[in-house]
């Protein structure tokens, strides 16, 4: 019920639900049912390639909703998908009890390596699920609650903001390079063996983690999609075209940004922690700056702003990158990325779907959509 | 000088008693001519005794034959009982007499050396070299002395204190003889007090290290004395260590001053983020290179030049493509901060590829011209000369760019299109050439501090990469469109990173500073000295 008013004036988001849902089904189908004989079958390889785009995908969501909406560049989105990333990874990890090297049921292996003797504190209760699904949200929320509390309240904007939370990323990958911290280092944590009973490498299991992953990445644009459009979300998009004023009509500028960016690095954690299981590995360098800001291309390629658009940019540029990254394009790559870079800022600010619309109003002007208009952002800083 | 040798003779003996040798007489003097009898036997306990005779005979070249024994060129002619030696040019001289043979007899052979042989011989030359006429080389066998602080030693340091002249030689013997004394059990005690005076006041690690290796048992006088001594030497080591901090902050500073000066002008006048800001430094650094490689394989005579032609050049390079990327890419984006940030993360993607296909991935080496190598000591403080030409070369740039924004047409246009764009436009200031002109010297600087980076950092690639981070928050702390912002945040990053690394470890002592940051940017939004007035909310 509530689906159907929210998309009542979203054809795109009718679109974008259909397909993700669908590949939710479908992509599963295709890789159990179908004999790999057939050139239907979906590999292993892809399935898992596929699963990480529409984990990428939820992250650049994420991210379109602080920045297209609230004018929030964020350049430490990655912190918050690594973190939720590594909830999950401790829960993997205490998952596989004696099967580790040195066989240890408590300790994972790093920590029997460096001479631990007991689990450090922050690792109990890792091993219930419940609880770190629960840390997968909470932690990533709590962080940017507390982050976003500082540095809204004291009117921290504009590029000062993006390099703070630059700041952070790299405090936090330096933090989880260390040994001492107890999260593996540099090696981080990998070799998971089970997640909730079955086994991480099994064909069914990553179909029914790919199927997860689509059906958060729906409901991620569902929450997207309700916060934009409701009353909260005019205030959002207020802020972001005119801070100032929308202070002076008594709107708590902070409370909103708060809210928008704690929801937003739930979602970002989410994301992380079900990239952690189809990759099988997280490590610090998930905390780099670089990355963080890959994900800001990945929204501006797709279209800041539109939702939609951000998923199809983070699966259109990661599945470039997959492709000139292997084969002798590969030392070519870094200046596709750059000129991307570049090249979007420049000619194609509003990203393919906002260009896209503006395309379609100008066709049908007849047709008036209030979504239409307010998808298309106009920055004022 | 006869005394000299004697007492020589005396520290030999006792080493070779040391080392399980027939006891010999001490202080006996024989002559040179027995010594070589003694040697002509070809008998190791023959050799080794005659090896005392040769050192305590006195004769001007007995150090030159007991060094020939070591490196097997003292030979013997077993027909004859007579030896010679080869000297270090090659010419075999007569071991008696030390005149060169031109014909020497056919049938030579090299004295035969044992392990024991070789230690008598060390030791032996380790008493000559303690009056060997180079001063350098009285100060290493000082040194090793020191070390060993072996009690056998002390007559001919004695001795050799009582003969030297020069003054800072004469410390490090004092000094090694402090030390022997000190740890010698059956020295009296007033020596041995005065041994932990000296010790005291030489102040070193090692002077502490060898009053920490007093036994237990030992009398309380000396024991009280030798303890107190410790504190005082630490103390005084902490301090220096304190100061050393304090100068690795200093130079530390420097380098983020160096680097972040330039970001401070282009973000300060013109509100850009410009990412591609460690890719210029990385340029001026490769303009190092290059200029470097030119002057190895066309005039390596002049290689100490190398530094004057590198920095005007990499000003120009790092400059000219900073004037580049603001007509090509920046000018469309004014009014859009956070895409100019983007646009210029993918220049300098863009930039790190091509340095990376065109030098590949790996680190290249940049040289040190001579003056710029070595250190020098102040104290117990070591600063060296890169570092402290870095400090200069710094201090330079920031007065010169102080001078040239106060006195130059450019500077006074970019102050004014800096505290308002608008209304500097509409004095006829041509807005678009200060931003060029302004993007072009900001980059030109990075330039400059790729010159210098490359003295002291890894030439690769990824240079810019490691300090743009640390750019960005020196210029965010210090405030906006101010230089003098820009001198304090980065001095006191710095300092505050140097400071915390000895408590918390180099890394966590980052993460601190980082989080500290953060959290200062909460208080204050715009950094230490923020620009007042109408244009800060435009």
């Amino acid at each position: 019920m509530i689906t159907r008013a929210l998309l009542t004036d979203d054809r795109t988001g009718k679109w974008f639900l259909a397909i993700v849902l669908g590949l939710a089904v479908v992509v599963p189908l295709l890789h159990l049912a179908v004999p790999p004989s057939s050139p239907f079958h979906i590999s292993t390889a892809t399935l898992a390639l596929l699963g990480k785009y529409l984990c990428f995908a939820l992250l650049a969501l994420s991210l379109d909703l602080v920045w297209g909406y609230c004018g929030i560049l964020s350049l430490g989105h990655g912190a918050f998908f690594a973190l939720g990333g590594y909830a999950m990874g401790m829960y993997l990890m205490r998952q596989i009890g004696t099967r580790g090297v040195y066989a240890h049921p408590v300790l994972p292996d790093f920590m029997v390596f460096l001479n631990w003797k007991e689990l450090p504190w922050y690792w109990y209760g890792f091993e219930n699920a419940w609880f770190a699904f629960l840390m997968v949200m909470a932690v990533p929320g709590l962080l940017a609650f507390v982050f976003g509390w500082f540095a809204f309240r004291s009117r921290v904007t504009g590029v000062y903001l993006s390099i703070i939370t630059q700041a952070l990323t790299y405090a936090l990958m330096l933090a989880f390079f260390r040994n001492d911290m107890g999260f593996g280092g540099n090696n981080g944590l990998t070799d998971f063996k089970d997640i909730l009973g079955f086994p991480v490498q099994a064909n069914a299991t990553r179909a029914a983690l790919f199927a997860a992953s689509a059906v958060a990445l729906a409901l991620g644009y569902l929450v997207a999609r309700a916060i934009v459009a409701s009353r909260l979300g005019k205030v959002l998009v207020s802020i972001r075209d005119a801070e100032s004023r929308t202070r002076f009509l008594g709107y708590r500028v902070e409370h909103y940004k708060t809210f928008v960016f704690t929801v937003s690095a739930i979602m970002a954690g989410i994301a992380g922690a079900l990239y952690v299981p189809q990759v099988g590995i997280i490590n610090p360098s998930e905390f780099t700056p670089a990355n963080s800001i890959e994900v800001v291309i990945w929204v501006a390629v797709g279209g800041r702003g539109t939702l939609a658009g951000a998923a199809l940019g983070a699966v259109l540029v990661n599945f470039a990158k997959t492709t000139f990254t292997t084969g002798f394009l590969a030392p070519y790559w870094l200046f596709m990325l750059g000129a991307l870079f570049v090249l979007v800022t420049i000619w194609l600010p509003k990203g393919i779907l906002g260009t896209l619309y503006d395309f379609w109003a100008r066709r049908r002007p007849a047709e008036k959509s209030a979504a239409k208009s307010e998808t298309v952002p106009q920055p004022a800083e | 000088m006869g005394r000299l040798i004697r007492l020589l003779l005396l520290m030999g003996s006792l080493l070779v008693a040391g080392a399980g040798a027939p006891q010999q007489a001490a202080a006996a003097p024989e002559d040179l001519a027995a010594g070589l009898a003694l040697i002509a036997k070809d008998s190791f306990n023959d050799t080794i005794t005659g090896i005392y005779a040769i050192a305590r005979s006195g004769a001007p070249h007995s150090a030159a034959l007991v060094e020939a024994l070591h490196d097997r060129r003292l030979l013997i002619d077993t027909a004859n009982q007579k030896v010679f030696y080869r000297d270090t040019a090659g010419a075999v001289r007569d071991a008696q007499s030390n005149d060169v043979v031109a014909t020497p007899p056919a049938n030579l052979t090299a004295v035969r050396l044992n392990n024991r042989v070789r230690s008598a011989a060390s030791a032996a030359l380790g008493a000559l070299s303690l009056m060997n006429p180079d001063p350098a080389r009285r100060i290493q066998s000082a040194q090793a002395v020191m070390k060993s602080r072996d009690p056998a030693a002390l007559p001919v340091l004695e001795a050799a204190i009582a003969a030297e002249k020069l003054p800072n030689v004469r410390k490090e013997l004092q000094l090694a003889w402090a030390a022997v004394t000190f740890s010698k059990s059956d020295a009296p005690l007033d020596k041995r007090q005065e041994a932990v005076a000296l010790l005291r006041d030489a102040g070193t690690r090692d002077a502490v290290s060898v009053l920490r290796s007093l036994p237990a048992d030992t009398a309380a006088p000396l024991r009280e004395a030798t303890t107190s001594a410790i504190t005082s030497i630490e103390q005084r080591l902490a301090l220096w260590g304190y100061a050393q901090n304090i100068w690795y902050g200093i130079s530390l500073g420097s380098v983020l001053l160096i680097a972040a000066i330039g970001l401070a002008i282009t973000f300060g006048v013109m509100g850009v983020i410009n990412m591609a800001h460690g890719e210029m430094v990385m340029l001026g650094a490769y303009t190092t290179f290059v200029v470097q490689e030119f002057f190895r394989t066309s005039a390596p005579g002049l290689f100490d030049y190398s530094l004057a032609v590198a920095i005007p050049l990499a000003f120009l390079v790092a400059g000219g493509i900073g004037v580049a990327i603001e007509r090509g890419v920046i000018r469309h984006l004014y009014g859009r901060p956070l895409e100019t940030l983007l646009a210029t993360w993918g220049i300098s993607l863009i930039l790190q590829q091509a340095v990376r296909t065109t030098f590949g991935p790996t680190n290249r080496e940049v040289g040190t011209p001579q003056f710029m190598s070595g250190a020098m000591e102040i104290g117990g403080l070591v600063i060296t000369w890169n570092r402290l030409y870095i400090v200069i070369f710094a201090g330079l740039i920031f007065v010169g760019l102080l001078l040239a924004l106060r006195y130059t047409p450019l500077g006074l246009h970019m102050r004014a299109v800096t505290q308002n764009r608008r209304m500097a436009s509409s004095m006829g200031i041509r807005t678009g050439r200060v931003d060029a002109l302004t993007f072009g010297l900001g980059s030109g600087i990075a330039g400059l501090a790729g010159v210098a980076l490359s003295q002291i950092d890894n030439v690769s690639p990824n240079l810019g990469q490691s300090y743009i981070i640390d750019s960005f928050l020196v210029v965010v702390f210090g405030g906006v469109g101010n230089l003098w912002g820009t001198l304090v945040g980065a001095l006191s990053i710095g300092m505050a990173n140097k400071l915390l690394e000895p408590y918390a470890g180099a890394v966590l002592g980052k993460i601190i500073l980082l989080v500290a940051i953060i959290f200062f940017i909460q208080k204050r939004p715009r950094g230490l000295f923020a620009l007042k007035g109408r244009a800060v909310e435009a």
